[in-house]
């Protein structure tokens, strides 16, 4: 039996949702296509690289494919000294951000400075290179590509940077490691500027995938965290375990992100350490026992590190 | 059932696919609550379960979030969809043997999906966690085939005209469908920023509103009539419901996004959107409630039109928290709380599951021709369940409240942990609760099988006296 006078509904309904997603999909997303990327998107993209959930290259989630960020304070090709400056080292072969491999979602302003005095239409993956975050002064921010304006090379910038950050990486573990299932990175536009900083804002987020902001609150929110309390120690101690800084948290332990060896290559016994913590949480010694320094490729250090970037 | 698998269609028994997929819901439920459980169990006492590094807390979250709605809940739509399509055309399921594999399928690609989110492998996105591989597998594998089944089931009904609840079946699957292809669009094509964050929230909240609370509607529209032998009350206020469940419901997503960046048009257009939900909520309950008229009695006496009234009953809190929760007057108060925590339950746990208990416990007693084991064991169930879960939606509204209340004083986030603390408890409590109800569940339905008095043919289960 045919759908006979139920063609009219069917068509209705058809037309009803069309009309529903033309209205909350289509007409938002021409909005929000629209906005023009602020400094804070520039740099979030250069620091967190392609995508940081499920993609071809890095289908584990190990923290692959990932831009690494500087810091200099000299010009890595002369060697005179520079402000502190941020690049973006881009080794040959990892994936650029969208907003190097699609530079219209940028903005027209955005994109045409970076196109026209940021020359990024020059770079390729297969070659890599140095990228830096500038403002023009009109205010616009805009991305250059070091490599072609000041001949800054992937290795000498690497070999001049005063320190380097996995942030990149780390974005893959807090998402891997469902970070964002408690600690949220969206402080509210209403209640949360005293406690957790300035609310983002529209155009912070071109180019960055996923965005995570959390929806479940369990814990304090970490948009602006790095500015509060920057101590790599702290947060050490508080990955390895968080009861160690704070007894009344009910965050899990990371200490397997640390791997087998630590920074020096001493091997790191968890069950080991697990009895002497709890002997010590029971009182029954004075000194909880140490935290091993994690090891500078172990994903615990990537993790730190972005946590630590989260300014 | 799997020697169905490859036998004629008209060698597959009736009702082979709704048993195989009712089984399958149960098992899931009772998997999906455990999980749960022990989730909550980690946020109680964190160092519980130390050394056990498989079952991170990061990890096993999003695996209980998806065995509850893709095994437990999705699952028992699927099992009242196989029996109460047919029934209501007057007619077979259109393929048994296409509703057996869908089943199997099914089960394997959820184990697989839930096996990589377990692992870690995810999008980063709530709700749509699945890796897009998946994602595609649920709509092509999981949903499209069980789709085809009720489409081509209603096309071939032999009655004149269609019934509410089949309006709502053949809608939801197929807006399901496209919810999951189109939901999905920031990861197929790597769409990034707020257009990411918003079409997350655009798939999460139209899989809650287009498949989980109307197809839960549509058993009650189905179980209530049935075996009150009330007709419903009104046919056109049941239209009323669906056809402003299509045009409000399947709107207000960025209303889970109000203290986010996005164009303030948009959350205030979702806003006035998410009060309109109202709308078909008060025209639902209303319309089953008053289908009760002079059957009050059955609410007491029949377990089925226990669970399927008290679902209708709490969804009255449900949608007067939906409704008004998500305006931007209330809405920055109990934003990313435990208050949303425990509205979420409400929906799923509360409203949904109840009706869908309903749909499973009927389903398999026409479909065995059997009547329930034991009602005793079955009101044991009910309690173990309602107990539990007003005990965990009163400990996360509270722990939601304390939570907001912090946000205004600028508490430092531990002291919200502290005071928090004995209401994670009460939730685990309350949780563990509805796990070992599920469990007893199990053994009453298989004893069913089992042991169940045969319900005669022309006859009504109700008609029939327990076995125990």
């Amino acid at each position: 039996m045919a759908f006979r006078e139920y063609k009219i509904g069917s068509m209705m309904f058809g037309v009803c949702l069309s009309v529903s997603m033309f209205v909350t999909i289509f007409l938002p997303g021409l909005d929000i296509s629209g906005v023009s990327s602020t400094q804070l998107a520039l740099e979030k993209q250069l620091t967190y690289g392609w995508e940081s959930g499920f993609n071809y290259y890095d289908p584990f989630l190990q923290g692959k494919d990932k831009p690494i960020k500087v810091t200099l304070t000299k010009d890595p090709r002369t060697g005179a000294k520079i402000d502190e400056t941020d690049a973006y080292v881009f080794k040959p072969g990892t994936h650029f951000p969208n907003g190097l491999t699609h530079n219209w979602i940028l903005g027209d302003k955005v994109e045409k400075a970076s196109a026209g005095t940021g020359r990024i239409h020059e770079a390729t993956e297969e070659k890599g290179g140095v990228f830096l975050v500038q403002v023009a002064d009109d205010d616009t921010p805009y991305i250059e590509y070091a490599t072609a304006t000041r001949g800054w090379t992937v290795d000498a910038v690497l070999k001049a940077a005063d320190q380097q950050f996995l942030a990149g990486s780390g974005k893959t573990m807090f998402i891997r490691e469902g970070c964002w299932w408690c600690h949220t990175l969206l402080p509210e536009e209403t209640q949360d500027w005293q406690t957790f900083g300035r609310p983002p804002m529209t155009g912070d987020f071109n180019g960055e995938s996923p965005t995570t902001f959390g929806s479940d609150r369990k814990a304090p929110d970490l948009l602006h965290v790095g500015s509060r309390n920057s101590s790599r120690e702290w947060l050490t101690m508080h990955f390895f375990n968080p009861r160690l800084v704070q007894p009344h948290s009910i965050m899990p332990r990371y200490d397997y992100l640390w791997g087998d060896k630590d920074k020096e290559g001493n091997p790191i016994d968890l069950k080991a350490w697990d009895k002497k913590f709890m002997a010590y949480a029971k009182g029954e010694s004075i000194y909880p026992p140490e935290v091993p320094i994690p090891a500078s490729g172990s994903e615990a250090r990537m993790l730190i590190d972005f946590v630590l970037n989260l300014k | 059932m799997l020697k169905y698998l490859f036998a004629k269609e008209d060698d597959i028994p009736q009702g082979s696919a709704g048993l195989f997929f009712a089984v399958s819901a149960i098992c899931w439920f009772i998997i999906g609550t455990g999980l749960g459980s022990f989730n909550a169990a980690k946020l109680a006492f964190p160092d519980w379960y130390h050394g056990i590094y498989a079952l991170q807390f990061g990890h096993m979250r999003q695996v209980h979030v998806h065995a509850v709605i893709f095994g437990w809940i999705a699952m028992a739509f699927a099992a009242s969809m196989m029996y109460i399509t047919p029934t209501l055309g007057n007619t077979k399921l259109w393929s048994e043997k296409l509703g057996v594999w869908n089943c199997l399928l099914y089960n394997i690609g959820l184990c697989l999906a839930l096996a990589l989110l377990w692992s870690g492998l995810t999008s980063g996105r709530e709700y749509s966690d699945h890796i897009w591989p998946v994602d595609l597998y649920i709509a092509f594998v999981m949903f499209i085939p069980w789709g085809v089944n009720v489409w081509m089931t209603i096309l071939n009904r032999r009655t004149q005209g269609i019934y509410t609840t089949n309006w709502f079946f053949a809608a939801c699957v197929f807006m399901t469908i496209i919810v999951f292809l189109v939901g999905n669009l920031p990861e197929f094509f790597h769409l990034t920023g707020l257009n990411e964050a918003y079409m997350t929230w655009w798939f999460a909240h139209n899989i809650l509103g287009l498949l989980i609370t109307p197809v839960a509607a549509a058993i009650t529209y189905y179980i209530v009539p049935k075996i009150t032998g009330n007709p419903l009350y009104s046919h056109r206020v049941g239209h009323l419901h669906f056809w402003s469940i299509v045009v409000f419901y399947s709107t207000p997503a960025a209303h889970h996004l109000m203290s986010s960046p996005l164009p303030e048009w948009l959350k205030s257009f979702a806003s006035v959107e998410g009060v309109l939900i109202l709308v078909p909520a008060v025209a639902y309950v209303c319309n089953i409630l008053l289908t009760m008229q002079g059957k009050w009695s059955m609410f007491v006496s029949n377990i089925e039109i226990k669970f399927t009234i008290t679902g209708v009953l709490l969804a009255i809190p449900l949608n007067m928290q939906g409704g008004f929760q998500q305006t931007r007057a209330i809405n920055w108060y109990i934003h990313g709380t435990g208050w949303i925590v425990a509205h979420a339950h409400l929906a799923l746990l509360g409203f949904s599951t109840f009706a869908e208990a309903a749909g499973v416990y009927y389903g398999i007693q026409v479909l065995l021709r059997r009547k329930l084991y034991s009602a005793s064991l079955a009101n044991f169930h009910f309690w173990m369940l309602l107990i539990g879960f007003s005990l965990y939606w009163t400990s996360m509204t509270i722990a939601g409240l304390i939570q907001g209340a912090a946000k205004i004083y600028e508490v430092p986030y531990v002291d919200v942990v502290i005071a928090e603390h004995p209401y994670m408890i009460v939730r685990w409590l309350g949780g563990t609760m509805v796990f070992f109800g599920n469990i007893i569940w199990l053994y009453n339905m298989v004893m069913t099988a089992r042991a169940g008095s045969i319900v005669p043919v022309g006859r009504q289960p109700v008609e029939v006296a327990y076995t125990r």
